[in-house]
């Protein structure tokens, strides 16, 4: 299990050898500080809680300021956990830096990351309904979502349509995560990662890459 | 800085060299062509029509007449499929895209492209 916490610098395309155009994104990920450590005998459980991107010690709350201070560091923008098993042993310890070399070249990573915002969003848009005919006398319903209940019982009735029922509703700015991406590229010396695909977020949104959990 | 980033993942992905060749000139592509588990070389000669993008983008286009048929074939620049780009004649042109030519058939493909006064480089 390796984590690493980044920031989306945006897509590009890249050849294979065999002469394949492969979409990829490019993540800024660390160099990530080890804030913290927690062990089950302190916390309950096992995690080390990574740092990335600067911030002003002003912007941060007093606690925030006290534990940089103890890993050495000043305080971090995005401060996020990497969960560990129970009976691992804490291979970092505060104040360590991990950069993009805890990952292999051809590794596959699963990404999350904050999506765009959509706004109050359709059904077609935000379930992909099928929507109603152009023509044949279909009139003002075209992206309607339908029916949303009958009398049948499992179609909720009584107190109103089934709890869950995809209706409009605000879509996106919520958190995502993409897995599998293949491992394309490492560059060490930027701190990039070139990963297979398209990431949600935009453009200098904050992402977590992490070992893919089903390769 | 975005672009900078993006720019360096791009250029490991370009050609050094790129063969010298401009619009109106014919030119043979010499494509890597994979069957099954053979590799060979294919040359699909004929004028370049058009060459447009950027960077990794950068295309262009090689029109050519087979059995009375125009084919047309847009290749990649820096794609590894295209092995080398050689031109054979040059042709003057007054304009960067040629798709006039496509309305034209017989003699008249072939005018358009006979003022050969500077050599091509290879």
């Amino acid at each position: 299990m390796a984590m690493l916490l980044g920031k989306k610098v945006g897509m590009t395309q890249v050849y294979a050898e065999s002469g394949d155009l492969l979409p990829v994104t490019v993540i800024q990920a660390g160099p990530c500080v080890v804030m913290q450590v927690k062990t089950t005998e302190t916390d309950g459980y096992n995690a080390v809680q990574l740092g990335f991107d600067d911030v002003k010690p002003s912007r941060r709350k007093k606690p925030q300021i006290g534990t940089a201070q103890k890993a050495h560091t000043t305080p971090k923008r995005l401060v996020r956990e990497m969960r560990l098993p129970d009976d691992a042993e804490p291979e970092y310890k505060p104040g360590d830096s991990i950069t993009v070399g805890v990952f292999v070249k051809n590794q596959f990573v699963d990404v999350v990351g904050t999506s765009k915002g959509k706004g109050f969003a359709g059904v077609m848009k935000r379930h992909g309904f099928g929507g109603f005919p152009a023509s044949h006398g279909t009139e003002r319903k075209h992206r309607a979502p339908g029916s949303i209940s009958s009398f049948a019982s499992n179609a909720g009735h009584g107190g109103g349509p089934k709890r869950g029922k995809k209706m409009p509703g605000h879509m996106g700015n919520c958190r995502v995560t993409t897995k599998n991406h293949e491992l394309v590229a490492i560059d060490e010396d930027k701190n990039l990662l070139i990963v297979k695909g398209s990431v949600p977020g935009p453009a200098g949104g904050y992402c977590i890459v992490q070992t893919a959990k089903r390769a | 800085m975005k672009t900078e980033m993006l720019d360096a993942v791009e250029s490991k992905s370009l050609k050094d060299n790129v063969p010298h060749f401009e619009i109106g000139d014919i030119v043979d592509v010499h494509c890597r062509i994979k069957e099954g588990d053979k590799v060979r070389t294919q040359i699909f000669t004929g004028t370049v029509i058009a060459r447009r993008g950027r960077g990794i983008n950068e295309t262009f286009t090689v029109r050519r007449i087979v059995g009375n048929e125009g084919v047309e074939r847009i290749f990649p620049i820096h794609s590894p499929n295209v092995l080398d780009i050689v031109a054979v004649r040059s042709g003057k042109t007054r304009r960067a895209k040629l798709y006039f030519l496509r309305k034209r058939t017989g003699k008249a493909v072939r005018l358009a492209q006979r003022h050969s006064d500077h050599t091509v480089s290879k």
